[in-house]
């Protein structure tokens, strides 16, 4: 008997999502994810080389030969994954990710609308909004531990900047790019501007939203992790993969910085493309280009 | 069912959509650059009749058009639908509406519905239909139109002749009073072009629906319209009205015909100078 079933077997023929399900995993087999699946062997390669060249040749690799070996590294993280206090860290980290996410969106793609719609409430609120947007999250971090009254509450309100800046530039210049013909269609066909909003403007700018809310995810990752090491800062703090790194750093555990670092990179990775296929499930017209 | 009513009775059924165009003036940038785009301008367009407008590139057809569908305001003038204003001195604007819906150049089908979604999306933003209904009569409207294959298709998904073809049926079962058509088929080419124009005339050979069509390809002219307005280079006026006597209804053949040719020369004359006037003044095109 083999141990994988097929992508097949697994997902039998059906209509609908259950189909779009069997496709992804069925295309886990194509040529382009072998391709990515190579590169990444690649790189682990190199990794490894880099780091053995000293004790095989005696050269000493500027920086990276400074690393940890990708096996330490992978052992260090079998050695975590039965702790439970990693899996806390990296649940905290998630929860204020997603927090911070959809209060972002929540507020940015109202605002982002408005903006682009309304000249007066644009011309009010964009000066405002463009000053303050250059300013790095992080440079909120010190305000924000005064501001708020938990330290968790001004963890999120960092993640949400993080997110909001870049979701509300891409809902502005999305529903400012709408094909003014098929505003005008609508209007000839008796749209009311009630109509117009929700069955023109909004569909028009989905795509828009999906790429706002896409990058704005993966800045909320390095806000979060760099807002907890700063806000925690050694001493027992708020926790998550920020502050998860922070302690391997002091313990002196140069394989737990890595796979702490790893770790973010993956859920970063994971949660954009969660991102893209909840685009996609929205936005089937734009799988049939 | 009144639009795609059966042949016989359509005629009487739905003439309607007559269009009076009176004394319009239309001055771009007033206070700065003042481009008169239409400079006192009057045409009627018969009930039931394709009334072809047809003028050099920028000549101000298309800000005709978006003064009667109500995307632009004119400067003087009036202009009447059946008698009703649409607008005129003190209502410069006139409201958009389904009883004049547009199709325009290089089509604006919604990418994001199906082509039966987009049919059926008139009468149910109307509130005139409920959206099983109304999905019921695009269907139907579909398939007489040619289009019972692609009902579930996505605009991206089919080319640009059934695209337009949809375009057009969303627009017929608003039962407009009147459809404005912007050069609708500019970019196809030749053969497309012709499968499309039998498929217009018989859509209008069924429904006698009132057309304004603007275009500067003379042959389609010709081969679809009952009457064609040759307008000035701008500011825009008509300079010259052809009748097109060719019996309906019409196919190919009568692209070939001796009095399809005299048609053709004498259009072109009157087009000819205004075209030539045009390229000299040397103007950007207006939007």
């Amino acid at each position: 008997m083999r141990a994988f079933a097929t992508a097949a077997e697994m997902f039998p023929r059906r209509s609908g999502t259950g189909g779009a399900v069997r496709r992804i995993v069925a295309a886990s087999t194509e040529i382009r994810v072998r391709r990515g699946v190579a590169a990444l062997s690649l790189f682990l390669l190199f990794w490894y080389v880099a780091v053995s060249l000293k004790g095989w040749l005696g050269i000493d690799v500027p920086w990276v030969g400074r690393l940890p070996s990708p096996g330490s590294v992978f052992a260090a993280w079998l050695g975590l994954i039965g702790d439970p206090g990693y899996w806390q860290s990296a649940y905290l980290s998630f929860m204020r990710v997603m927090i911070g996410f959809l209060a972002a969106m929540l507020v940015g793609i109202p605002v982002g609308l408005a903006a682009a719609i309304n000249r007066y409430f644009y011309d009010v609120f964009y000066p405002s909004f463009e000053i303050l947007r250059p300013i790095p999250p992080l440079a909120w971090v010190p305000l924000s531990l005064i501001f708020w009254p938990t330290q968790e509450m001004s963890i999120a309100s960092v993640t949400f900047l993080g997110a909001f800046y870049t979701i509300v530039i891409n809902v502005i210049s999305g529903a400012r790019s709408i094909d003014v013909r098929l505003i005008r269609a609508a209007q000839s066909m008796g749209a009311t501007r009630w109509h117009l909003f929700w069955k023109v403007v909004l569909p028009a700018t989905l795509p828009s939203i999906v790429t706002g809310a896409a990058v704005g995810m993966g800045i909320t990752w390095e806000v979060v992790v760099a807002a907890e090491m700063i806000s925690t800062g050694g001493h027992a703090g708020g926790g998550g993969l920020g502050f998860f790194i922070w302690n391997s750093y002091v313990g002196g555990s140069l394989q737990q910085i890595v796979v702490g670092m790893i770790s973010i990179g993956i859920a970063g990775y994971v949660s954009s493309a969660l991102i893209r296929l909840l685009g996609h499930a929205l936005m089937p017209w734009l799988r049939l280009r | 069912m009144r639009a795609f009513a059966e042949p016989r009775d359509a005629p009487d059924a739905l003439r309607r959509g007559a269009l009076a165009i009176r004394r319009v003036s239309k001055v771009y940038d007033p206070n700065g650059g003042r481009i008169v785009a239409v400079d006192d301008c009057s045409l009627d367009i018969a009930p039931g009749e394709i009334s072809m407008i047809v003028g050099p590139s920028g000549c101000g057809k298309t800000t005709l058009l978006n003064a009667v569908a109500g995307f632009h305001s004119i400067s003087a003038g009036e202009i009447r639908l059946d008698g009703e204003l649409l607008c005129g001195p003190g209502k410069l604007k006139a409201a958009s509406g389904a009883d004049r819906v547009v199709v325009f150049q290089n089509g604006a089908l919604f990418p994001w519905k199906t082509l039966i979604e987009n049919v059926a999306y008139g009468p149910v933003v109307q509130r005139r239909m409920r959206r099983q209904e109304a999905l019921d009569k695009a269907r139907h409207l579909m398939e007489r139109a040619g289009l019972g294959l692609v009902v579930d298709k996505y605009p991206g998904e089919v080319s640009s002749g059934m695209a337009r073809r949809a375009e057009i049926v969303r627009a017929l079962i608003n039962e407009p009073r009147l459809l404005l058509l912007d050069e609708p088929y500019r970019a196809m080419d030749a053969l497309t072009k012709s499968v499309m124009h039998e498929a217009l005339l018989k859509l209008y050979d069924e429904t006698r629906v009132t057309i304004f069509f603007i275009t500067h390809d003379l042959e389609e002219a010709i081969f679809l319209g009952s009457r064609i307005y040759v307008m000035t280079t701008r500011p825009c006026r008509v300079k010259k009205i052809v009748d097109v006597a060719l019996p309906r209804p019409r196919d190919y053949r009568a692209l070939s015909s001796e009095s399809f040719r005299a048609l053709l020369a004498e259009t072109k004359q009157a087009v000819q100078e205004e075209a030539q006037k045009a390229f000299e003044v040397g103007e950007r095109e207006l939007a």
